[in-house]
């Protein structure tokens, strides 16, 4: 058996009895971002369901003076309520959250075919009020316009002369990109899992084992330190593989239990998504696994490595930034960014976009080259004098 | 056999050892005497190829260390200064990672195991985890994975250090054990009484050069001391020792 392998062999066996290490890097790691995700789902989409579909709380004062508009509001899904003595500090108590006051006037008014007033009492800071005050005076408007028409035609006017302007929504939105929207942490996750799986043991493999002064003596047999390295790295990178696998699996059960055709969206997390989103994802994790060793190799000890991986975590943050926030067209070079690319790639996937082959191959090539830098510093880490010594 | 010629090594500024050569022969105990910080962890360094030296070189068993350090290692047992181990494996396991890092065959390494557990007094620890280990058997398995390809040349960077007394005994009775076997043993110390109770050669190193090279006896022949330590003072030229 080579060297490569029996190193390779003892990593995965020493950190796989660290029980906390494990259930961290295997388990918990890459189960709760899915998880987290799927409750933040449900909870969005019930609430959306609930306040489209529940009776809109209305409380009401004088409605004796209009009691057709009543019967609107009614039949449109109000619920109404006789309001408190003073409805503006009812709703500024937070007693009731709409209020609606119809002046006596405003039966003379509407007699005379005059402008009737009616007052809408609501607090605009508070976190509801926004889609329950949008629904009330929608129902408003709606009687406003259906009276409207009415009395032209009485007069004898069509009442397309009142409505020079017809708007028509026409959302772009795909039901997949408005998914997407939702799931844009999703490829962030996938990839801060690359980040995550390895780092306990790219740490305790170098940091660690100079800590711990097993290092020295490892040096002294027979062996090349390029085949200690390229053992250490394996096992890094074998530890992060199997947590962005196990994470994409929990991301592809998630996926199914996501009532996300209730929201009018397609996402797209199947063998196809695999397919994609693998041959980016085993290149990254080569890349991150030696980025990694490399960093952890100038650390002392297991906390100052701990520290510095901790800070390199924050770098899979910058395309997230990049891609969600910038109003960037997506142009074919930015594939050849290692961790742009991904970002891309994952995204179009989970959108059900088609990803050509040309940005697959560039986002999986540059990533391999950097990982071939970063494993090329990682060696001459490994073979400087400074880092046997462990005093 | 070890045959140093000529080492030097700096750090920077800092001259850790300016001109070491010594022979350390089959068959005898050498003692590398000094007091801290005299070049000694760095003089064992260059041997086994941990370190490059500046100018010199290192010849185990005639293979030069620096231009097959593989080879050389081959020849060398080493337990280091830093002598760790893998706290989430047995002693056992430990031992069995440098047999399969040497290349030893599963089976002859599990023999060769169970003779340095046994030669070792290492039975009741073997299967335990080495995590909570007392300093005496984390140097007994450090020393049994040192010697797991029964090498030739031993090279021990202070090896009693830390030890109780009844372990320190043990570890010179097995120390004795491999010269009877006709090795090569070459250990470090700044004790002198390690020097006295094993050595039969001794070469005293202070700020980083050879100051005397010699039995125990000649040592005190040629200071005219008759207790070893005043000899070591006098060749040191320790403060204790008037002009």
């Amino acid at each position: 058996m080579s060297a490569l392998t029996t190193v390779f062999r003892k990593e995965l066996r020493e950190s796989l009895r660290d029980r906390r290490a494990v259930l961290n890097t295997l388990i918990i790691g890459p189960l709760l971002g899915p998880l987290l995700f799927l409750v933040m789902i449900r909870v969005i989409i019930s609430e959306q369901i609930q306040t489209s579909e529940r009776p809109l709380p209305v409380a009401v004062q004088g409605g004796q003076y209009a009691p057709n508009l009543i019967a609107a509001l009614t039949s449109a899904g109000a619920d109404i309520s006789t309001a408190p003595a003073d409805p503006a500090r009812a709703v500024r108590n937070e007693e009731v959250d709409l209020a609606l006051v119809i002046p006596k006037q405003y039966a003379e008014d509407w007699q005379a075919g005059q402008p009737a007033t009616v007052f809408v009492y609501y607090d605009s800071s508070r976190k509801e009020a926004g889609s329950r005050i949008g629904r009330l005076k929608g129902m408003l408007e709606a009687y406003s316009r259906q009276t409207g028409s009415m009395r032209l035609m009485v007069r004898g006017v069509a009442p397309m002369v009142a409505s020079p302007l017809l708007m028509a929504d026409r959302d772009q939105a795909t039901p997949s990109s408005k998914g997407a929207m939702l799931f844009a942490m999703l490829p962030y996750m996938l990839i801060l899992t690359s980040f995550i799986g390895g780092m306990f043991l790219a740490i305790d493999a170098t940091a660690g084992e100079r800590e711990r002064q097993s290092l020295e003596p490892l040096f002294a047999t027979p062996v090349r330190r390029e085949s200690i390295l390229a053992g250490k790295v394996l096992a890094t990178a074998t530890f992060a593989g199997t947590s962005v696998v196990m994470s994409l699996i929990a991301f592809l059960i998630v996926g199914r239990f996501m009532p996300t055709q209730d929201l009018g969206m397609a996402i797209d997390l199947g063998s196809r998504f695999l397919l994609l989103v693998l041959p980016v994802m085993v290149p990254l994790v080569l890349f991150v696994s030696a980025l990694q060793t490399f960093v952890a190799a100038f650390a002392k000890t297991f906390r100052e490595a701990q520290t510095q991986l901790g800070l390199l975590q924050i770098v899979p943050v910058v395309p997230v930034l990049i891609v969600t926030v910038m109003p960037f067209k997506t142009a074919l070079w930015m594939y050849a960014i290692p961790l742009v690319g991904q970002q891309l790639v994952i995204t179009r996937a989970l959108r059900g976009d088609a990803v050509g082959f040309l940005p697959e191959f560039l986002v999986a090539g540059t990533t391999l080259l950097v990982a071939a830098v970063a494993y090329w510093a990682a060696r001459r880490a490994y073979t400087s004098e400074r880092l046997a010594i462990s005093g | 056999m070890i045959d140093v010629r000529h080492l030097c090594k700096s750090y920077g500024d800092l001259v850790a050892v300016r001109d070491v050569s010594f022979l350390a022969r089959d068959g005898e105990i050498t003692g590398l005497l000094g007091p801290n910080g005299a070049g000694k962890t760095t003089t064992l360094r260059m041997l086994y190829t941990l370190l490059t030296p500046d100018a010199g070189e290192v010849l185990v068993d005639g293979i030069n260390a620096h231009e097959d350090p593989l080879g050389a290692r081959r020849q060398l047992g080493v337990l280091p200064d830093a002598r760790g181990l893998y706290r989430r494996l047995t002693a056992r396991e430990n031992i069995e990672y440098y047999a399969e890092l040497h290349g030893i065959e599963a089976g002859a390494a599990r023999a060769r195991i169970d003779h340095l557990i046994e030669r070792l007094g290492m039975q009741n620890i073997a299967e335990r985890r080495c995590e909570g280990f007392s300093q005496g058997e984390r140097v007994k398995t450090a020393i049994a994975r040192a010697l797991i390809h029964a090498p030739n040349n031993i090279v021990l960077d202070e090896p009693t250090n830390g030890l109780d007394v009844l372990a320190t005994r043990a570890l010179r009775d097995f120390l004795r054990d491999l010269r009877a076997e006709g090795r090569c043993v070459l250990l470090s110390t700044h004790v002198m009484q390690e020097v006295a109770a094993l050595c039969d050669r001794v070469i005293v190193i202070a700020h980083g050069e050879v100051v005397a090279n010699g039995t125990p006896d000649e040592l005190r022949a040629q200071t005219g001391e008759a207790a070893l330590e005043d000899a070591f003072m006098r060749l040191i030229g320790g403060q204790g020792v008037a002009a």
